[in-house]
């Protein structure tokens, strides 16, 4: 621990960790904000699209669709887990479970 | 015509009821007719830091809820002509607070010939902190060279354009102001902390001010004495500072660069930074 260190590499700048993860937080949090309906809506959409194709009504399958957000690293996934009920298994050839990335 | 300000921050502890003190102290220093209002019901703290703590009657929340007369609850700063202090309730919680009243409080200050009526927020975004906002003409965000800090006023900017009176009757929107506080060049220097561009490219608002980690903040809050009047003291000179460019001066920054040091001194420091 001396004078010595001037000349040796600088430790992880952490100011600079601090800008960019804040970064990524704010722009988050701000597209969030400005949508907040937006999972909801989507979700109560895509439920009444299985329910008109596959002739259910909508409160069967209300509790089987599940849509989330998901922040991996740089990139967000959007989740979409879908089950259909027994009644469905009839106007599908099989069971449809949907996963978009 | 009076304007109303919110100092506001979502986070706290970042030196909101200093601020409004030191800010409040500026305009009346400047000649303009000045009200703090205390915000903080349950935890009333600007009649500590303004020194009018022996002095204090009646509230705001006596006031909003006709208990009391606003003359009967303003206090008038015994060092300066044109300063008042509206102090909170230190004994209700923050549902003593409801719009009606509020709104009746800032008219009646209003028709009392205020130019400016600060409203000293408390922390977090609830009904305190959005009856704090809520009539805001301009705000006055205070940030922390900081993560927590800095993220938090992020929030408060969302709920100042979408939760105001002037968001809500989509009048013109609150004019925002930055200002950063409890700042220190030689950590910024040091990669330690947050530089003030950093700061002003994620909030992206106009800076206002810059105020330094000072000795004299503890100081004035110790004695009571808002900042402002120690004009030898760094930051009181920024808080004036600050108060110019609110109304509308052109003032360079200060006391956001480290002082220039000659080799010998940086080796000096240098090592005394290594051994803390």
């Amino acid at each position: 621990m001396s004078w010595i260190d001037l000349f040796r590499n600088k430790k992880r700048n952490t100011a600079v960790t601090a800008k960019e993860r804040l970064q990524i937080v704010i722009s988050h949090e701000r597209t969030r904000q400005s949508q907040p309906d937006l999972i909801t809506a989507m979700q109560a959409e895509i439920l009444s699209i299985i329910a008109k194709y596959l002739g259910i009504p909508t409160d069967k399958i209300q509790e089987q669709v599940k849509v989330d957000v998901e922040r991996r690293g740089e990139h967000s996934v959007l989740e979409l887990n879908i089950t259909l009920p027994e009644s469905a298994h009839k106007a599908l050839p099989k069971e449809t479970a949907a996963e978009e990335a | 015509m009076a304007e109303v300000i919110v100092v506001t921050s979502g986070k706290g502890g970042v030196g909101k009821t200093t601020s409004s003190a030191a800010l409040g102290t500026g305009l009346a220093l400047k000649g303009y007719r000045t009200v703090v209002v205390d915000f903080d019901v349950g935890l009333r703290n600007l009649d500590l830091i303004m020194g009018c703590e022996r002095r204090v009657v009646y509230d705001l929340v006596n006031v909003v809820k006709k208990e009391a007369n606003l003359n009967q609850a303003l206090i008038k700063d015994k060092r300066l002509e044109e300063l008042y202090i509206l102090p909170a309730s230190q004994t209700r919680d923050k549902d003593a607070l409801d719009i009606d009243g509020v709104a009746r409080v800032i008219e009646e200050l209003k028709a009392a010939n205020f130019d400016y009526i600060i409203c000293d927020s408390p922390a977090g975004i609830e009904k305190g902190a959005l009856m704090a906002l809520y009539f805001a003409d301009r705000a006055i965000v205070v940030t922390n060279p900081e993560v927590s800090s800095v993220r938090d006023s992020d929030r408060i900017l969302g709920i100042l354009a979408s939760k105001s009176k002037r968001a809500e009757e989509k009048l013109e929107p609150i004019r925002e102001h930055l200002l950063v506080t409890r700042y220190s060049p030689t950590r910024v220097e040091r990669g330690d902390m947050l530089a003030l561009s950093d700061i002003e490219e994620l909030l992206a608002i106009p800076l206002l001010g810059v105020i330094p980690e000072s000795l004299a903040v503890l100081r004035a809050s110790n004695s009571g004495i808002p900042v402002t009047f120690d004009q030898e003291s760094d930051a009181g000179q920024a808080y004036l500072d600050a108060v110019d460019r609110f109304l509308g001066h052109k003032v360079p920054l200060r006391f956001v660069n480290t002082k220039k040091r000659t080799l010998l001194q940086r080796l000096f420091k240098a090592k005394e930074g290594a051994a803390a």
